[in-house]
């Protein structure tokens, strides 16, 4: 007699140490001991980021995502689309962050029974049930100092005593008797450009990553659409369930009952090369000479096409070859620190003035001995630019329907580098 | 209960503690195990009467289950609080409970009559809550408990609980799966549900319990494609690959005609093309991608995945295009989910390679991207190489080539020889490019671009004599024995073209033979054997000498091999016939090796499915069937349509009537039977969306029928105007905007006098539009349509009947529907239609009737909704046709009328008198266009 079961079994969290810090199953047991084949392949891929997300042992599947140092690792028996599992665990990791502000080992066994509860509600029989935030909050009450105190001198609990109403209705999403006495609703573009700059300083790929994230603290059933002064530019975009998909379609304008709290509203990236402007160009000089331990390191950033805006919070950090032992490097602004043992080069550079261009200069110290590099390493630039969105993209105007109250509205913008690589 | 068995024996070995844990545990807790007097003093706190002590015990054991320890002992004392009141309490009981009861079972019993009391519980939630419990518990001797609850729930009137009764099916199934006949029946019950709460769980149970039951799909298959957009994002996932099975057995292949590209007999394929039909798509099969295109810009991966496979398992050629960009957006995701979508497109771009030319630069690599994620990423790339874009293609690979991560290194030189291999162009560029790479100072670099130039060098060898004369100076330095190997080989193969090094080699590989790894040796032995056929003169010394060391190697193999390539090449009297061919078998022509990409073919693989991701078939895979010859009959998925408003038959009054005039029947109907009410709702939504698909067939058919009509009316306007006809003729009257009010009530007054409610005629039409008065947002999930359902409205002729259909989308129930505070413009009037008294539960649908005096004009009438909580205002506006009813009069009546009115005022229009034709409906405009079709006002002055 066979039979399946699908979905997912167990989860295991693991540090990176290896421990075994939390299990979970939802199916009958397995034992710990199928986290060997993880351990394996782990010790196989040397770095964490290449540990394979799926991993095939005899009787099981393991999946697993690795997400602020912890490993997520479930156990499959059958056939499952992978990216289903992973989604999934991504989405677990993410409600840990949102209830405990962080998500880390220590917050994970200290909130141990919340995380169980969380688990026992987020998974039926290995099948995702509830994973809307909304309508965990009213399931299970976030841990704050408040109510600990409260609840250690009362006896009272973290379950909520009322019972959600929000995973019954169309509108899953959105709890049922929200209210506010300030309702606010705030709105942050954010966009991240990822770049890959070559030698020469000519763009080799450039594309713009958005997102609107939203903090709506709005009473009742508030129904909003926000509009655009550009919408043409949304050409790729990725929705929260909450938009109605018609309305964009044939309207561009974006008409939403919006969860209660924080939430991404859209993602979206704005391809076209030409409309990716870069904000800052890089000179750099970086050689080995042949035959002698030493090379020479110098390297300028200057602002570029950024609107009139100040270019901050610049970092730049390199991946220097093996053979490097040393830098003998002097900053004209900001702080350098080289690490000998991962070889990084960080350079804390912060806010750019175009009169006094930002200058790191100075000596590489080689292995003596061993051959010259033949790489160059490359430079991962970061920074931020306030109150701009680089590709342009405008809000043009709020609008509440559905309740009377005048609400607080604002938008901010912000632009930042993402992946930004310059190649040397 | 055989199946439990093995899993319960596993467990007894294997007390889920960290008695049996390998290396790698958190240790140091295990005296906490062993000393019993922790738990004395948990059960103290279980058997306490304050729910604070409850509460803290609880927490600790579930601390204590979390951690991975046994906490078994504990059942007796943790299943008294089964019942507690404390919430918090009782849902960590449950944890406990649904952990532990499989170990326990005889005390695990002790806690369902609780659970089967929660099924009874007026509570939805706490219905739902008590059949996850009760069906999670992994006790055998419950199943005819289970079983029965689930079948209870199946049918209960909350939504929810109908979902955990899907979720309980898999459970029960993999309890005993001697139940799988009844649950068939439970699911098939379930997928006619038509709540998007319940989709996306009873497929999943489906999927896991009979998915070979493909039949059970057809009638839910129109409304599954329908509701998907609102199914929770885990359910579309389901269904969609669920519903990527189904289309592939039922529909036939978009791609047929196209297929002609890799056709392997273009003969044979023209012959099937001749016989086979025009290829048209399904309805149902368009139907399907076009409600899930949408998806592709869900936030879930997941579920862009689903659509995306769905599309290229699915779509024809020219359409699957739309998916590329959604997946390399994916790409900017973590880095678990890119793996897998690289993954997925590197199986894609081998196949439709254009899709993704156009993102050609998101696939270059970052030094920061991992390993395994570049190797993928170059993947891609080079199955998008073509002869276009590989000059900026290799420029990317020449930067990638000094990169500091030589495992990357080493793939990229794999993929420019499988770029030099695929576009002959530029096969020289790489070959010189490689060349350079072996002076490189990493080993493995060198090495690998060996053995790709190995490969190359096969493809044409004679140009090439330089490379090999260069390559074999490499053997001093080079220690990577595939490297070795392949130069060796190389030598060998090609040693005509470099006569003079040659048997240099082969002396000195002859000295360090001992030294050598087993392929290696293999390859000297090799070259040994061929220089003695070309060139005995000066290797046949050299060559025994070889030969002699092999035949007292280790390796059995070596000597084997050396034993037998001394019998084919050394003539001795013994040797057969096969000495005279030992040249032809060494240096034939070996044909080049193809350099394939290890995604090819992977395909047959469900894509996104894990199968596909481990390229081997993963335990429960089901197979994606191939695409059928013969289309099955389509008709299966037709579902039978009921109270829609197609009042086409003249008895359809009578019902209408009945309905209209006694509206508590229209409240019984549906209260008894709300899944009658919600298949007819389905259906209606299939029908609206039939007809947005075939809408250009239809737009053609009115055209038709325009025409045809005109012809009609020339033809009757000819005979009316010979005069020869005599028989009563039924006649629409028809007529326009009398110029002055008062005359036009007058007037069209007297039909009602004259003529008797048997004279007005159904209406012969089929569509009847359906408008919208509350949208399912503004009305808080509660929607109402109405349509002018053409038919006399009881007790008022001059109203003109409203049929209103109201929907209830809340998961409560909404009581007291009425309307309220009518508030007509001067004249108008409005027969509001009695309370609904009946409650109306989540997802049902009633229909009432209201009449309402327009007074002729095309003002709206505007009142309000009421429901128990809430009021909505809402207004109707008539189209101008709607307020025309069909009559029936005879040519002289209706000449008789038009000379009193269409002679004074010149507007009686277009006059129609057309016999009762072939056509065998009652005459009648057959457009559902008002405004064009012939009838007289329905409404009259009053009074």
């Amino acid at each position: 007699m066979c039979f399946q079961q699908k979905m997912i079994h167990s989860l295991f969290l693991i540090n990176c140490s290896g421990d075994i810090f939390l299990e979970k199953h939802w199916k009958s047991v397995v034992s710990q001991s199928v986290c060997d084949y993880f351990f394996e392949a782990q010790e196989k891929a040397i770095d964490v980021e290449n540990v394979p997300p799926v991993i095939s042992t005899p009787h099981h599947y393991l999946i697993s995502i690795y997400r602020d140092k912890i490993f997520f690792v479930s156990v499959i028996q059958t056939e499952v689309p992978p990216l289903f599992v992973i989604e999934f665990l991504h989405r677990v990791a993410d409600t840990f962050q949102d209830y405990f502000g962080e998500c880390s080992e220590t917050a994970i066994k200290d909130n141990v029974v919340i995380v169980y509860e969380l688990l026992e509600e987020m998974l039926d029989n290995g099948f995702p049930l509830a994973t809307e935030s909304n309508i965990l909050k009213e399931l299970i009450k976030p841990p704050t100092i408040l109510r600990s105190v409260v609840n250690s001198i009362t006896g009272s609990s973290n379950v909520g005593d009322t019972l959600p109403t929000g995973q019954l209705s169309n509108i899953p999403w959105r709890r049922a008797g929200v209210k506010y006495t300030n309702n606010e609703a705030y709105f942050d573009v954010v966009e991240e450009i990822d770049a890959i700059i070559d030698k020469s300083g000519s763009t080799v790929f450039a594309e713009i990553q958005g997102v609107i994230d939203s903090c709506i603290k709005l009473s009742g059933m508030p129904d909003l659409s926000l509009s655009f002064m550009n919408p043409r530019l949304l050409d790729d975009v990725s929705f929260h369930p909450c938009i109605r998909f018609k309305r964009w379609e044939s309207e561009r304008v974006l008409s939403f009952i919006p969860p209660d709290g924080n939430f991404r509203l859209i993602s979206y990236r704005v391809s076209s090369q030409n409309l990716v402007a870069i904000p800052v160009y890089v000179k750099h000089m970086i050689s080995f000479k042949e035959n002698s331990s030493s090379g020479r390191f110098d390297v300028t950033i200057g602002p570029k096409q950024n609107m009139g805006k100040t270019v901050e919070g610049v970092v730049m950090t390199v991946h220097m070859p093996k053979a490097v032992l040393n830098m003998n490097l002097t900053a004209t602004q900001g702080s350098y620190t080289f690490d000998p043992v991962t070889k990084v080069l960080t350079w804390d550079v912060g806010k750019i003035t175009p009169q006094k261009l930002p200058n790191l200069k100075g000596i590489v110290n080689l292995q003596s001995g061993a051959p010259k590099p033949e790489e160059n390493p490359s430079l991962n630039i970061q920074f931020k630019i306030q109150q701009l969105a680089i590709s342009g993209l405008k809000v043009n105007r709020l609008d509440m329907y559905g309740e009377k109250y005048k609400p607080f509205k604002g938008v901010k913008y912000i632009t930042k580098a993402g992946k930004f690589q310059v190649r040397t | 209960m055989l199946s439990l068995l093995p899993v319960q024996k596993l467990l007894r070995q294997l007390p889920a503690g960290p008695a049996g844990r390998p290396k790698k545990t958190a240790g140091g807790d295990t005296a906490e195990e062993v000393t019993s007097p922790v738990h004395d003093d948990l059960k103290e706190m279980l058997d306490s009467n304050k729910d604070s002590l409850k509460l803290e015990a609880m927490k600790r054991i579930v601390a204590m289950i979390a951690r991975g320890k046994n906490a078994s002992d504990l059942f007796p004392a943790v299943v008294k609080n089964v019942a507690c009141k404390n919430i918090e309490v009782k849902k960590l009981v449950y944890v406990y409970l649904v952990r532990y009861a499989e170990e326990q079972q005889d005390l695990a019993l002790l806690s369902i009559s609780t659970f089967q009391r929660g099924l009874k519980d007026p509570n939805q939630l706490i219905r739902a809550s008590a059949l996850r419990v009760l069906s999670s518990i992994r006790v055998p001797i419950i199943v005819p408990i289970m079983m029965l609850a689930i079948k209870e729930a199946a049918s209960d009137m909350s939504p929810y609980v109908r979902k955990t009764a899907a979720h309980a099916i898999p459970k029960l199934y993999s309890l005993d799966s001697d139940q799988k006949d009844q649950l068939i029946e439970v699911i098939e019950k379930l997928l006619a549900d038509k709540t998007t709460l319940v989709a996306g769980s009873v497929v999943m149970a489906f999927e896991e319990v009979c998915p070979e039951r493909i039949d059970l799909i057809h009638k839910n298959y129109r409304k599954l494609c329908n509701l998907l957009i609102d199914v929770e994002e885990w359910g579309q996932v389901v269904i969609i690959n669920m519903l990527t099975r189904y289309a592939r057995t039922q529909f036939l292949s978009p791609n047929q005609n196209v297929s002609v590209g890799d056709a392997k007999d273009a003969k044979a394929e023209a012959a099937s093309l001749a016989k086979r039909k025009p290829y048209v798509m399904d309805p149902d099969h368009r139907l399907l991608l076009r409600n899930t295109k949408p998806l592709l810009q869900s936030r879930n991966a997941a579920v862009v995945m689903a659509v995306a496979q769905l599309y290229f398992h699915l779509a024809p050629k020219a359409e699957v295009g739309v998916i590329a960009k959604a997946l390399v957006r994916l790409l900017r995701s973590h880095r678990s989910v890119q793996y897998v979508v690289l993954q997925n497109v590197a199986t894609m771009s081998i196949k439709r390679r254009g899709m993704f030319e156009p993102y050609l630069k998101s696939f270059y690599i970052r030094s920061t991207d991992p390993t395994q994620i570049k190797i993928l990423k170059l993947e891609v790339l080079t199955n998008l190489a073509n002869e276009t874009n590989i000059s900026t293609i290799l420029r990317e690979f020449q930067t990638y080539i000094r990169s500091m991560d030589k495992d990357f290194v080493a793939a990229t030189i794999q993929a420019i020889g499988r770029c030099a291999t695929n576009i002959g162009k530029v096969r020289d560029t790489c070959l010189n490019g490689l060349v350079q790479l072996l002076s490189n100072r990493d080993e493995l670099v060198v090495a690998e671009s060996v053995v790709v130039i190995k490969k190359l060098l096969q493809m044409q060898p004679a140009q090439h004599s330089e490379i090999i004369k260069h390559m074999a100076k490499l053997t001093d330095n080079i220690q990577v024995p595939m490297a070795r190997a392949s130069i060796l080989w190389l030598i060998g193969e090609y040693c005509e073209h470099v006569p003079k090094i040659a048997p240099d080699v082969l002396r000195k590989m002859a000295k360090s033979f001992t030294n050598e790894e087993d392929i290696v040796k293999l390859q000297v032995i090799n070259l040994a054997a061929k220089l003695y056929l070309t060139n005995s003169k000066q290797s046949k010394l050299l060559t025994q000498y070889v030969l002699n060391l092999a035949k007292y190697d280790q390796n059995y193999d070596i000597r084997d091999r050396a034993r037998f390539i001394r019998q084919l090449i050394v003539p001795t009297e013994k040797s057969g016939a096969l000495n005279k061919y030992a040249k032809k078998l060494f240096l034939a022509q070996k044909p080049a090796p193809i350099l394939e990409s290890s995604f090819k073919d992977r395909d047959h693989f469900q894509l996104g499915s894990l199968s596909h991701l481990l390229n081997t078939k993963a335990v429960g895979y089901q197979e994606l069937p191939d695409w059928p010859d013969e289309a099955p009959d389509p008709s299966v998925r037709n579902v039978e349509v009921r109270g829609a408003p197609q009042g086409a038959h003249v008895h359809g009054r009578a019902k209408v009537g009945a309905s209209s005039q006694e509206p508590e029947s229209v409240s019984e109907e549906s209260g008894s039977s709300s899944s009658s009410s919600s298949s007819s709702s389905g259906s209606e939504e299939e029908d609206e969306d039939e007809e947005e698909g075939s809408g250009e067939q239809s737009e053609d058919k009115e055209e038709e029928e325009e025409k045809r009509l005109k012809r009609k009316e020339k033809e009757g306007s000819q005979k009316a105007a010979s005069g020869s006809t005599v028989s009563p003729t039924p006649i629409l009257g028809v007529l326009g905007t009398p110029a002055s009010s008062k005359g036009r009530r007058e007037w069209v007054g007297s039909p009602h006098r004259s003529l008797g409610p048997s004279q007005l005629l159904s209406p012969a039409f089929g569509a009847v539009r359906t408008y919208e008065l509350l949208h399912r947002m503004a009305g808080e999930g509660l929607s109402v349509e109405y349509c002018f359902s053409r038919r006399p409205f009881p007790g008022d002729p001059h109203m003109v009947a409203v049929q209103i259909q109201i929907s209830n989308n809340t998961d409560a129930e909404v009581k007291s529907l009425r309307v309220s505070e009518p508030k007509p413009l001067s004249g108008m009037r409005i027969q509001e239609f009695p309370e609904i008294g009946m409650r109306l539960a989540p997802g049902d649908t009633v229909s009432v009737v209201m009449g309402i005096d327009f007074c002729d004009s095309t003002q709206a009438a505007n009142f309000q909704l009421c429901t128990h909580t809430r009021h909505f205002y809402v207004s109707i506006q008539p189209p101008v046709g709607e307020l025309m009813a069909p009559v029936f009069m005879s040519e002289n009546e209706f000449k008789k009328e038009q000379g009193e009115w269409g002679t004074g005022t010149g507007t009686g229009r277009c006059m129609d008198t057309h016999y009762p034709s072939a056509n065998a409906h009652p005459p009648f405009c057959p457009l559902c266009r008002p405004c064009r079709g012939p009838r007289a006002p329905r409404a009259a002055g009053r009074g």
